[in-house]
């Protein structure tokens, strides 16, 4: 139980909180981003998975060419990729105004199928899992500090919570964009009317959103883990789509809603590592159960953007 | 210029051809990618279609495959015919599956005609269960269902994975998969030394039914009704969400009969890869059979023609088996969006 107490152990777990949290992050904001323009992006689960691939196979490669920015070549091709799947998704249910649900799963069919086979094709079956050097940790506290774990972190953490988070919701609450791009998700007839491109805005939703899912994806696989296995994203995505709505559609609560979860999950993990038995399914299981039952509670009120499914087309 | 949209129904010999126009057409755009691994896509293609079907032991193989394909595309049909957007078959799936094992663990000396019953029984019970609180959220709160059929796919997951781990765990291997089920609580097998079983047969009985319930009953009428238009049908004096209700827990009972007969009549133990991703291959079944019957029928049979090709497609040709996944997620987009030919007519203008 002494264990459980000591401040090591507290900073131990505050630094592994920030870092599950990093991808959840990307994921929920650009999550976030997408919904508030009406459209439920249920590819997240796949581009997340396609970015991690994409991010390491681009990266593998370009670090055997001896190429020195190999992480960053990566981070651009996760984020190219995750662009492209935002795009077909834009053309099935903006241009084309298909089933919004059915469409993302099959984004995220899609995606991971492509992840899959292109891994195969690029790494072959050799039985040794390939890796790479990955993004360093950043320690602008020293080592020697009690708290330097904490701010022990990859750059693309700092990100997360230092751009990402805040630009989000600057973006989506101070600035005229993101203004059009809630008043399309809220009522595209209106918006419309006001003189706002409905389609241009929900095209722009869904490429800021890809591209922050597949960066999230491609930080598992170039900083914390520099290795692409087929478990990397693991219902990460999912987790993501479930923050969204205890967050009520806010950046800056799906922030704390993936603190939350990466406490409870790096807590479980420290907990087995110390020899406690518990069914650490039930932990990970709650990010499901509480969205569930907050919306249960919330009823009716439920702060869904108001053509959330809905598409949108000029009659 | 741009896309233009009109509502303009398609002529109705159109219709079936859409499913084989997206078939056609997923193929020419996959095969850029059998291109990419340097081998001939027609090759590739008699590999995946025809190979299959040209002995007795893979057709057999194809059928096994097509087992709960059927069921879960069946259950996705239901429901989205009755206008439930159930996502979470593949949770209703491994409720099913759980709900059989434990029920299997149990039938040591028990006669089959016992065993077997109940097995079915508490497998659709399981997969209703499990879409009980969506679908009451959904008729009594007003709360897409979406979502929340999803995240209790993840659910169901660590459900499982939970049992493996803990009270389920091989007292004999320590893997992570329940005991054996008792032989009696076995699907009996239809042809010998073959892999296929009886959970074919059910879920041939199932589409049968599902027509027949679709198509010539009052309650298929309703169900339709709803699915269309539940304003429409409430102004017609249809009780909407009793008829949802009932057609998402149809729907989730089909899906856990999927997780029975692969628990039954395949692995004989739990397993948290039990499912591989059927319960979300079913979406693609209803949606490529047009959301009928006898459409998602032969798409299952199809789809377990692409799974079983996909594996001698690779064994010949060295293309990644995953080509067949990259087929099927392909397919699905492609028959979604030429579906939108059957109501609308698509062109090009240039004001």
């Amino acid at each position: 139980m002494s264990d459980i107490l000591s401040t090591t152990f507290l900073v131990g777990l505050i630094a592994a909180t920030l870092r599950v949290a990093t991808p959840l992050v990307f994921g929920t904001v650009g999550e976030v981003i997408t919904e508030r323009a009406g459209i439920l992006n249920l590819g997240i689960e796949g581009i997340m998975f396609l970015g991690a691939f994409v991010g390491f196979a681009a990266a593998a490669k370009a670090e055997a060419a001896g190429v020195a920015g190999y992480l960053w070549i990566g981070l651009l091709a996760a984020v190219v990729s995750g662009l492209l799947m935002a795009l077909l998704m834009g053309l099935l249910t903006v241009t084309l105004g298909l089933n919004q649900h059915v469409s993302g799963l099959g984004i995220t069919l899609l995606a991971t199928a492509l992840s899959l086979f292109g891994f195969r094709v690029v790494f072959g079956e050799s039985s040794v899992l390939p890796s790479i050097d990955p993004f360093p940790q950043l320690a602008p506290l020293g080592k020697d500090l009690l708290i330097s774990p904490i701010f022990a972190q990859y750059l693309l953490t700092y990100v997360a919570f230092l751009v990402v988070v805040p630009l989000g919701w600057w973006v989506l609450f101070r600035t005229n964009f993101g203004l059009n791009l809630r008043s399309v998700g809220e009522n595209p007839e209106a918006a419309d009317a006001a003189g706002i491109n409905v389609f241009r805005t929900r095209y722009a939703a869904l490429l800021i959103g890809g591209a922050l899912m597949a960066a999230g994806g491609a930080f598992l696989s170039l900083a914390q883990l520099g290795a692409f296995s087929p478990g990397i994203i693991a219902g990460r995505g999912w987790v993501c789509i479930a923050l969204v709505i205890f967050a009520r559609w806010n950046p800056v609560r799906g922030m704390l809603g993936a603190l939350l979860f990466g406490g409870v999950f790096a807590l479980q993990l420290r907990l087995q590592t110390l020899g406690f038995a518990l069914p650490y399914e039930v932990l990970l299981a709650l990010p499901y159960l509480v969205t569930i039952a907050a919306l249960a509670i919330a009823g009716r009120n439920a702060a869904y953007p108001g053509a959330y499914l809905k598409p949108y087309r000029r009659e | 210029m741009g896309l233009k949209i009109e509502r303009n129904p398609a002529p109705v010999w159109f219709r079936p051809l859409i499913p084989l126009l997206a078939i056609a057409l997923t193929f020419a755009i996959t095969s850029t990618l059998v291109l990419l691994v340097k081998a001939n896509p027609l090759q590739a293609y008699y590999y995946f279609l025809a190979e299959p079907l040209s002995s007795r032991v893979s057709i057999i193989e194809v059928l096994v495959k097509s087992t709960p394909l059927l069921l879960t595309g069946a259950a996705v049909t239901f429901a989205f015919v009755g206008g439930f957007w159930n996502i979470g078959a593949e949770g209703q799936l491994l409720a099913g599956a759980t709900a059989a094992t434990a029920i299997g663990l149990q039938m040591d000396g028990v006669s089959p005609l016992i065993a077997l019953p109940l097995m079915i029984a508490g497998g659709f019970a399981a997969g209703m269960a499990w879409v009980l609180i969506p679908a009451l959220m959904r008729v009594k709160l007003a709360i897409d269902e979406v979502v929340t059929t999803l995240l209790l796919n993840s659910v169901a997951l660590l459900g499982v994975s939970a049992l493996l781990n803990g009270p389920w765990r091989d007292p004999i291997s320590q893997w992570p998969q329940s005991p054996e089920i008792a032989a009696s609580a076995m699907f009996p097998k239809l042809i010998p030394r073959s892999r296929l079983h009886l959970g074919f047969v059910l879920a041939i009985v199932i589409i049968v039914v599902m027509w027949f319930v679709l198509s010539r009953t009052a309650f298929g009428l309703r169900m339709r009704a709803v699915g269309m238009s539940p304003d429409a049908a409430r102004f017609a004096g249809i009780k909407v969400e009793r008829t949802l209700l009932i057609s998402a827990l149809a729907s989730g009972g089909i899906a856990g009969l999927a997780g029975v007969s692969e628990v039954a009549g395949i692995h004989f133990h739990l397993i948290d890869a039990i499912s591989g991703g059927n319960g979300y291959t079913g979406i693609i079944v209803a949606t490529l059979g047009g959301l009928n019957p006898w459409g998602a029928g032969l798409a299952a049979l199809f789809i377990g023609v692409i799974d079983t090709g996909s594996q001698s497609v690779s064994r010949a040709l060295g293309v990644p088996v995953y080509l067949g996944d990259v087929i099927l997620a392909t397919l699905l987009l492609v028959t979604l969006a030429m579906l939108l030919l059957q109501r609308y007519r698509v062109s090009w203008s240039r004001e």
